[in-house]
């Protein structure tokens, strides 16, 4: 084992460490834009990124089917078409079940969560309750190799590339739209908001569907990684709620930074300890953190 | 009274030296085969005399059944202890598949004793204390004569008290960590020995391996198996270990494990990486460039089943160790596979379990035909020595610890999601659940 | 104001005398020792559930994370009862003799330290309510002392509920892993499988329960369970008054800890083991939705949630395994959209106002007012 195979294990360590960031923070952006807006944690989200990770799969299924020859290409058409899946079902769950419990914050993640089960038993009626992988294109499968000995996972690459995009998006809209104009102002004081002529309902349902369009976006994102199952929601959410309690959940520039300690203190110690107890490792100084901190790395200012 | 009971007690006999003829002869049936059917019919009519009688005096329910089990006249009742819901539903649908279409075929040919059989089905949905919830419903209020059923070691090791208490009858498909031995259960999956040390031998025979990084899902079948490969390869094949890994069940982040195994480069990687991570872990090895063309790799957990969701293409060049693939080309396991998609679909795979699970109900058939009676403790006492010549694995035999003596076989993953084997046992290995020197 | 309260006092009690007949005579007749054990099972969720209306309904902080604390009494006397059944003659085939089946199996040769004092009885007994008391005073102590509370607290509950799973089954040499503790046998040389036993354990239930439920009742009457109500409505205004709202959050997170607990000892004895599938999130969602649906502001109402969903669970699981789900869903989403006092509300609001409009009728007088006052409970 030479000094050149050494670095090159070290830069595919640091990658590791790097792609596990992007799919933390891929997974629990979409959960901390909802609940920095309207304080409503929902527990659905996991299945709302299997919906994502479906509509891949669907999309695969019938490329194969009718249009073999755009199976290079149908990929980023469908991480598109996961979105809007997610995004119009977030519509619709906000419109029928949320709204009317805005007053009653705890009683959004009990409602929520009697959603993630319906879903669950929806995809297991009419998908099946195997777990099945969609088949991807050549540039997703296998490994980059600019030199030698020095592989880098193209899912990988894939994932980061997708989760800077959308996190630059998000807080790009936040700052620059009108739609990030009317959160903020309706974040700062829903009252006033409300007085000076913005519909703030409008704007609820608005944010929550595109929490649950990223949640599709990023179970899009994972086919790449793992298989996907009914229950596949419930694996998300557990490092999702983490990434996002961690962070301080008001807070997106909380919820980067999280993901980013998280996954590099687990990826470190999984290289240098063993798999499990670098999860107990993680986890246990998760725990004593908050206990310091309650309220999350990144706490927000105003007391709600 | 007396009188007659020995003549037919001499029929009876008959009747059982000829079960297993029965056995190939129903196969050959669906088969339609001619002159195979004519060999059936003449199996059929050897047992048609006894079982013409059965109509005029079939051997009365009371004698049959002495505690109190839920046998009638006409049928007699099992149970199915499966989930057909939560996480495990995946893996336990081909076993659940499988009992079925055994139970269908026996009944076809006239059931057991003289009776049909009829299933209670009850969902486990994943959760071990569900399992044991439901086993002691099928045992104490439904009486079941036997039950198929459980997958994972928790759901069994649930179960089992109940079992012992009640004195039920399991039969259990799933290969397993061994150290285990129950009066109530029979299984029909191999035990850790019968699966690892074939495979470890060929790896280093055929591939002169010397070097092996040890992965698995953390929980007790993985950590078991590993025990004993890391004993078969340090004591018996003066070979090393260069590593050992655990990830939690569910777990999809495999970065750093692919830099380890570079850093480590063994000449054999053995994985028993189960359920979700499976996929993630095959993937994750493709993505790091560690395919079947650069790398040995030898795993235990990858069936037909575990293969629809990881993808030939990511499996493609790596070996399963398992007791049947489903392109095992001999007669009895081109009739199960063509009963199996007729009934199921032909897209429907067959993994290892799904046979194992086929193989319970012929087995409890034999033993209750041996044992003249559907109680729990003669089924038992007649069950050791029983053998299967109709088995889609080829020749079993049930040995005096419960256990199948069965053969080992390593199969190497296809692009196209197919397994070919390439190697296999020369013989039944002794199934050995607390094997000497791997403690 | 006086009269009202009279009036409640007198209605709990007659409704907790009709739960105690059900419990103590009329189920035991008509059910087998099957059902009746299925049922002695159901009741130790009950204990989180009461804990539950303690700490959400009057306390209004939701917690998502009683399993844990379920999970941890019956683990502690799970060990205690494993202890017992791993004598040297019955483990006599393993290669250390003496101590658990499963930590044989991972090659641990003696009794771990924390195992040790899980050999005395009375210790274990003492560790079923002091060990899910003392980390539920460590995590309420962090988050309600920094006012840390509402949905937040929620998702912290949660995350506490998977770390503990993922530490049980990553060190399943010292707690058996994913399989749990199974293979229970005995307490103390009795036999805890035989329908006697099970009888006995079932009564010993029902009685802690009914202890639990006044002990709570007593609570709420007191002094503090009026500051709590207060607390949950308008927290603010009770701290200005000088009253130090966190010690009162904490008290009652304790002792909904303390009650799950004991309800997690209490399964552990009757269905002869415990595993890690009732800590992690799921199970402690779960529970929640016993009490919501029974009513979260009701003791007794938590009892008859808890006793339904299941009952219901057993039942559609057994003929509609398919359905299950979507009627959990359905619970789920139809109790906190259109019933959010659940059954308990349903109850009072229905039934309770006629009585007391047919009563006041009679009587002629106050109807407003009674109407009023059964409404608002």
């Amino acid at each position: 084992m030479n000094f050149s195979e050494l670095l090159n294990i070290g830069l595919m360590q640091g990658f590791a460490g790097l792609s596990l960031f992007a799919v933390l923070l891929l997974m629990g952006l979409g959960l901390a834009i909802i609940f920095g807006q309207m304080g409503v944690i929902n527990m659905a989200h996991g299945e709302f990124m299997t919906i994502g990770a479906y509509t891949i799969y669907l999309s695969s299924h019938l490329t194969e089917l009718y249009a073999p020859g755009l199976k290079q290409i149908y990929f980023p058409f469908a991480v598109v078409l996961a979105f809007f899946f997610a995004f119009l079902l977030g519509w619709l769950v906000e419109w029928v079940l949320i709204r009317h419990l805005y007053k009653r914050a705890l009683d959004t993640l009990l409602a929520t969560w009697g959603i993630s089960l319906a879903m669950q038993q929806c995809f297991r009626t009419f998908i099946g309750p195997k777990e099945v992988s969609p088949n991807l294109p050549d540039w997703l499968l296998d490994a980059w190799a600019p030199v030698p000995g020095l592989d880098i996972p193209r899912n990988g690459l894939f994932v980061l590339a997708l989760t800077l995009f959308v996190t630059g998006a998000v807080l790009l809209a936040l700052s620059k739209s009108r739609w990030g104009l009317r959160v903020r102002a309706t974040v700062s004081n829903r009252m006033m908001a409300n007085a000076i002529g913005i519909d703030t309902s409008k704007t609820d349902r608005l944010t929550f569907a595109i929490g649950c369009g990223i949640a599709g976006m990023a179970g899009a994102a994972f086919t790449t990684i793992g298989s996907t199952g009914p229950t596949s929601g419930q694996l998300y959410i557990v490092d999702s709620f983490l990434v996002v309690t961690f962070g301080g959940a008001a807070s997106l520039l909380g919820t980067v930074v999280s993901a980013f300690g998280i996954a590099q203190t687990q990826s470190l110690a999984e290289f240098f300890l063993h798999g499990s107890m670098a999860k107990v490792l993680t986890l246990s100084l998760i725990v004593v953190i908050l206990m310091m901190r309650p309220q999350g790395l990144f706490a927000s200012k105003v007391r709600r | 009274m007396s009188e007659p009971k020995n003549p037919k007690d001499l029929k009876e006999k008959s009747a059982i030296n000829s079960a297993d003829e029965l056995f190939v002869s129903s196969f050959d049936l669906h088969a339609n085969n001619r002159r195979r059917f004519l060999q059936g019919m003449s199996a059929l009519s050897i047992l048609a005399m006894p079982g013409l009688s059965f109509s005029a005096d079939k051997l009365p329910t009371d004698k049959v059944n002495t505690t109190k089990l839920a046998v009638t006249d006409t049928e007699v009742i099992v149970g199915q202890l499966h989930s057909s819901t939560g996480t495990m539903a995946i893996s336990e649908t081909g076993s659940i598949q499988a009992e079925q279409l055994a139970i269908d075929q026996i009944n076809a040919m006239g059931g057991i004793l003289g009776r049909k059989i009829k299933v209670i089905k009850e969902d486990g949905a994943s959760d071990w204390p569900t399992f044991a919830e439901k086993a002691k419903k099928l045992l104490i209020n439904d009486h079941c004569a036997a039950v198929f059923g459980c997958w994972t070691s928790a759901s069994r090791k649930a179960v089992l008290p109940v079992f012992e208490k009640e004195n039920g009858l399991l039969y259990y498909p799933t290969f397993y960590e061994g150290l285990e031995q129950s009066k109530n259960v029979f299984y029909t999956g191999q035990e850790a020995t019968q699966q690892i040390i074939y495979s470890l031998d060929w790896a280093k025979k055929e591939k002169k391996a010397k070097t092996f990084f040890l992965i698995g899902s953390d929980y007790i079948w993985p950590r078991t198996s590993m025990k004993i490969a890391r004993k078969h390869v340090e004591n018996f094949q003066k070979g090393t270990i260069v590593g050992e890994e655990y990830y939690p069940l569910g777990s999809t982040n495999f970065g750093s494990l692919m830099n380890k195994i570079k850093l480590q480069k063994p000449d054999c990687i053995y994985a028993a990486v189960v359920g979700g991570s499976n996929v993630a872990f095959y993937k994750a090895l493709k993505a790091a460039g560690i395919t079947g063309a650069k790398q040995l790799l030898v795993t235990l957990a990858v069936t037909e089943d575990e293969m629809t969701g990881v993808g030939g293409d990511n499996f493609a060049g790596f070996y399963s160790s398992m007791k049947y693939f489903q392109s095992l080309t001999n007669d009895n396991n081109k009739k199960f596979v063509a009963a199996f998609k007729a009934k199921y679909g032909k897209n429907s795979v067959i993994g290892d379990v799904t046979q194992a699970g086929y193989l319970g109900p012929w087995l409890w058939k034999a033993a209750c035909e041996k044992a003249n009676s559907f109680d729990v403790d003669k089924v038992v006492a007649a069950s050791p020595g029983i053998e299967l010549k109709m088995a889609p694995e080829g020749y079993v035999k049930l040995d005096e610890n419960h256990h199948l003596w069965s053969k080992s076989r390593i199969a190497m993953g296809m692009p196209d999601g197919t397994f070919k084997i390439v190697s296999e046992s020369p013989s039944l290995i002794k199934p050995d659940p607390f094997p000497k020197g791997y403690q | 104001m006086s009269m009202f309260q009279a009036l409640n006092k007198r209605y709990q009690l007659i409704s907790l005398f009709i739960l105690a007949i059900l419990l103590v005579v009329v189920l035991p007749l008509l059910l087998d020792i099957f059902r009746l054990n299925l049922i002695g099972k159901y009741l130790s969720y009950a204990f989180v559930a009461v804990g539950l209306v303690m700490v959400w309904g009057y306390g209004g902080v939701l917690s998502l994370g009683q399993g844990v604390f379920f999970g941890l009494g019956g683990y502690a006397m799970a060990m205690f009862l494993k202890l017992e059944a791993s004598d040297p003659i019955t483990t006599k085939i393993q290669s250390t003799p003496g101590i658990p089946d499963f930590m044989d199996w991972n090659q641990i040769t003696a009794l771990p330290l924390m195992w040790h004092p899980f050999k005395s009885f009375s210790f274990s007994l003492f560790a079923v309510v002091a060990v899910p008391t003392l980390l539920a005073w460590i995590v309420s102590f962090a988050m309600f002392k920094r006012r840390v509370g509402g949905v937040y607290f929620a998702i912290i509950t949660q995350a506490v509920a998977l770390i503990l799973t993922v530490l049980i089954i990553g060190q399943q040499g010292y707690t058996g892993g994913v399989n749990g503790m199974t293979d229970l046998k005995t307490l103390l040389g009795w036999d805890t499988r035989t329908n006697g036993a099970k009888y006995i354990l079932y009564y010993v239930c029902v009685a802690l329960l009914i202890g639990s439920i006044l002990l709570c009742r007593w609570i709420q009457t007191s002094k503090a369970g009026t500051l709590l109500l207060a607390m949950r409505d308008k927290e603010d205004r009770v701290r200005f008054s000088g009253y130090d709202v966190a010690d009162f959050r904490i008290f009652t997170f304790c002792l909904a800890a303390a009650l799950s607990g004991i309800g997690g000892a209490l399964f552990t004895l009757q269905v002869g083991f415990m595993s890690p599938s009732f800590v992690g999130i799921v199970p402690s969602v779960e529970m929640v939705i016993f009490a919501a649906v029974g009513g979260r502001m009701s003791l007794i109402g938590a009892v008859y949630g808890t006793l339904i969903v299941n009952a219901g669970k057993s039942f559609f699981s057994e003929s509609f395994p398919d359905l299950w789900l979507f009627l959990m869903a359905g619970l789920f989403i139809g109790v906190t959209m259109a019933f959010p006092m659940g059954l308990a509300g349903l109850w009072e609001s229905f039934v309770v106002t006629r009585w007391e409009k047919y009563r006041s009728k009679a009587k002629g007088s106050q109807s407003d007012k009674a109407a009023l006052a059964g409404g608002l409970q």
